[in-house]
């Protein structure tokens, strides 16, 4: 496993476009709540989805300081190295 | 300078077009004078009550009113203070020992709400290094009490025991204790956990397991204990929290368990400690509610037999309702603007439901949420059914007229 903050961002991206409702334009600075108009239980799921591809487990409570798809893909990538 | 309050405008844009489309509020119904557990007045009509929760239909038991008028006699009418100073009389302790022993366990807990149970014990039991594993669909108390706690919490799918494997497997190798929380009947859909998948999980994992009763106690299960009974996995439940303002009809919440360290927890659960106790009329109220429905176990019988004559009647119909048959039935609605004429419909025609909206509904589809009592009578459930069936035709939530 060789992730880096640039390819779990891109997969990450990949993942929203998938749904019709998020704007065509988005890159890795975007505000996933801000921007993308995901509420609090929206976001928890779609992480849940980004979790299962990219097998890890974000806790709850470190989504809380996650803002843009790069602060999420930050995120797992350090996830991914601890474990 | 910014307003404190702005950040309220979503929400008070929100009610204004839900009021604007149905004409009330939805989140401020008043009953104003109940007539019995299954009528009550709302805006001077008698209304056909399908959405209190009062499943055994206790809130209006006659031994429970007399016993609490006489502890008020006896006790006054409240304790003023905390279960760790001065808010433990002997009817608290008392309480604790009838629940322990009801559910055959060594010990409880009572707090003043179930919410407060919830939170209580989420965020006294894990640490910092420790793992709390939530159903991705757990009621608010169990977020809040996840919030309240310094632990890493890890959601798991809805009911996919699988799913909860899956995430305990990932886990291996990190230190800290692991705590599973799910709930036995879920409120707003009213889902019923695998709980027996959900155990073997539990067993294999090494993990502790916590289940909120709150929906299934009076319920499920032959004493009435929940989805644990039913299933005959009571054993590997070592935290089961409920409430008293479902099937006793009361107020308050609780948790059993076997491990002795309940006593510590006592001394450590902020939301135990820094509220007022239960005042004794509720204590003595809810004793005797227990008292009936262990004597009446028929409340039951009556209650799955009503539920399942409301959930057929909701399908012949051709509602989007509940798969599985539960006291809480769902009605999923595709759209707000079917949900509020349609809420709104009910309540004209005499019959009071939860409007449920998203996002505290899974799906982020709107539900009317119904909750099915032992003392509905069959003509009860039958009008409630025509109710339903002309606001739906009315609402376009049932494509066609179906014959009855």
């Amino acid at each position: 496993m060789s992730e880096t903050v640039e390819s779990v961002s891109a997969l990450i991206i990949q993942k929203l476009l998938a749904n019709p409702k998020v704007p065509r334009d988005i890159d890795g600075n975007c505000k996933i709540m801000e921007d993308l108009a995901f509420d609090s239980l929206a976001v928890m799921n779609f992480v849940m989805e980004v979790e299962d591809t990219l097998d890890v487990s974000v806790p709850l409570d470190k989504l809380a300081d996650i803002r843009t798809i790069n602060d999420l893909a930050t995120c797992i990538v350090d996830l991914k190295n601890k474990g | 300078m910014t307003s404190l309050f702005s950040k309220f405008d979503g929400t008070a844009s929100a009610l204004g077009a839900l009021v604007q489309a149905g004409g009330r509020n939805p989140f401020a119904v008043v009953i104003e004078k109940p007539i019995s557990s299954t009528v009550g007045v709302i805006e001077g009509r008698e209304t056909l009550l399908f959405g209190t929760n009062n499943y055994l239909g206790l809130s209006q038991s006659e031994r429970a009113i007399k016993a609490a008028q006489d502890a008020v006699g006896k006790y006054g009418v409240g304790t003023t203070g905390s279960r760790i100073a001065n808010g433990t009389q002997s009817l608290h302790r008392q309480l604790e020992q009838r629940i322990a022993a009801y559910f055959g366990r060594r010990d409880a807990m009572v707090f003043s709400t179930g919410y407060q149970a919830n939170l209580g014990m989420i965020s006294t039991l894990v640490g910092k290094d420790d793992y709390l594993i939530l159903d991705a669909d757990s009621h608010a108390s169990i977020y809040d009490g996840s919030r309240l706690s310094p632990a890493q919490v890890i959601r798991f799918r809805h009911n996919d025991a699988e799913d909860l494997h899956k995430r305990l497997k990932r886990l291996d190798g990190t230190p800290g204790a692991k705590l599973i929380v799910v709930e036995g009947i879920y409120s707003m859909t009213g889902n019923v956990a695998p709980i027996a998948e959900m155990a073997a999980v539990k067993r294999e994992t090494g993990a502790y397991l916590l289940v909120d009763e709150a929906h299934s106690f009076g319920v499920m299960g032959e004493k009435g204990l929940g989805v644990a009974e039913e299933a005959g996995v009571e054993a590997d439940v070592d935290f089961v929290v409920g409430t008293f303002s479902k099937s006793l009809g009361t107020v308050g919440g609780y948790c059993v368990s076997d491990h002795p360290e309940l006593e510590m927890v006592r001394l450590n659960c902020r939301p135990y400690m820094f509220t007022a106790s239960l005042p004794p009329e509720v204590i003595a109220a809810t004793m005797a509610a227990l008292e009936d429905m262990q004597e009446h176990p028929e409340l039951r019988t009556h209650l799955m037999a009503n539920a399942a004559h409301l959930h057929a009647g909701f399908h012949r119909i051709g509602l989007n309702a509940s798969r599985q048959v539960s006291p809480v039935i769902a009605v999923t609605l595709e759209s707000l603007e079917q949900a509020i004429p349609m809420w709104n419909r009910l309540l004209d025609l005499g019959v009071y439901v939860n409007l449920s909206l998203p996002p505290a509904t899974p799906d982020h589809r709107p539900l009317l949420r119904c909750s099915v009592m032992a003392t509905h009578t069959p003509a009860q459930i039958d009008q409630a059914i025509e109710i339903f069936r002309q606001a739906g035709l009315e609402a376009g939530a049932i494509a066609e007229p179906a014959a009855l």
